[in-house]
């Protein structure tokens, strides 16, 4: 494929992420304005975080005046499932891709967005990363826009709709390898099953939801890995992607 | 723009970008250990399914309509239907439940 090709190929699978997103980060809006925030720096601050659940812990925070270091340490813990993501997309990429490509991907590497390019056929291309960038945060910072606003313009009815656009997405990506794969089936139904304990037993439900991600994937996907290694690769030669600049 | 309120998006948007960045830049060539490896394979399923599940039951504005959503994913996504397809369904269904919900004699 070409670059352009590649490119739409990630506007097209960003589309629903572009929905998901308006309809998540609208909700983000009105609360950023309901804490004196302005359409403006609402927008700024979508347009450059791109992660909700760090976006809406920062509201709070932002709202009580704590201090810098506060905010970077609850950004650092809730966001902290970005750096095990990138661990994995990272091996998705040629090695030869140069630091530039990287620091663009990186940008827009948030739940969604990683969840897409990882079903993606290796190496993933860059200019996929950004055909999904180009449709998905137009749309989270669009609805952070709207949201601070005018709040009310939209029925609720509808924005309850499209919350569940996300995740319709997150299913439609884990359960078809599911299928085909044991073990991935058995990490996706033990991790759902942890994370509904972790979510409504005391206790373990003071545990923040970016951290509980965290402790998740460390118990599923590493017993997966120990109890059931996948093969390794044939020893073939690294296949290279035409990639300029 | 407040300045104050500019130094709070900054601080934020930097943790998050490095958080992201470095693993992408640092890590730059296959990783070998098969453990390693067989780990960052299964990080994806295992912190999507984290992160759909329970909370796709309170994403919308009913329980109810949440589990009708959930379960019309469910079912598209197990026929193989794309990601469009599948998001697009499910939020018809909920919106379609929540518009007849009020009506119903429950």
């Amino acid at each position: 494929m070409t670059r352009k090709q590649y490119f739409s190929s990630g506007l097209k699978d960003g589309m629903p992420i572009c929905f998901g997103y308006f309809a998540v980060s609208f909700a983000f809006g009105i609360q950023a304005a309901g804490i004196g925030l302005s359409v403006f720096e609402a927008s700024v601050l979508s347009a450059l975080n791109v992660t909700s659940a760090g976006q809406f812990a920062a509201l709070a925070i932002i709202a009580s005046g704590a201090s810098l270091i506060e905010l970077a340490f609850t950004q650092l813990i809730i966001n902290l499932r970005y750096f095990l993501m990138s661990c994995a997309l990272s091996q998705k990429l040629s090695p030869s891709l140069p630091l530039g490509h990287r620091l663009g991907i990186a940008y827009g590497m948030t739940d969604e967005i990683f969840a897409v390019s990882v079903s993606q056929r290796e190496p993933l291309s860059p200019f996929y990363s950004y055909g999904l960038i180009a449709v998905a945060i137009p749309g989270w910072v669009l609805g952070t826009a709207l949201g601070a606003a005018a709040g009310n313009i939209l029925p609720t009815v509808l924005t309850n709709a499209l919350g569940i656009a996300i995740y319709g997405m997150f299913i439609a990506i884990i359960l078809p390898p599911a299928k085909e794969n044991r073990v991935v089936a058995g990490v996706v139904v033990l991790s759902m099953v942890l994370s509904a304990l972790f979510t409504y037993l005391p206790v373990l439900c003071n545990i923040s939801s970016g951290f509980r991600i965290i402790v998740i994937t460390l118990i599923t996907a590493g017993g997966a890995a120990l109890l059931f290694p996948i093969p390794d690769e044939p020893a073939e030669p690294e296949k290279e992607m035409p990639h300029e600049g | 723009m407040r300045v104050e309120v500019f130094l709070y998006i900054l601080v934020m948007a930097a943790v998050t970008y490095l958080i992201r960045m470095l693993p992408l830049t640092l890590i730059r060539r296959k990783i070998t250990n098969r453990t390693l490896r067989s780990f960052l394979y299964y990080v994806p399923y295992a912190t999507l399914s984290a992160m759909t599940f329970p909370a796709i039951l309170t994403a919308t504005g009913s329980a109810i309509s949440a589990a009708l959503g959930f379960a019309a994913a469910l079912i598209l996504a197990f026929r193989g239907k794309s990601l469009l397809t599948v998001a697009i369904i499910a939020s018809a269904t909920v919106l379609v439940c929540e518009l007849i919900l009020p009506y119903l004699p429950l």
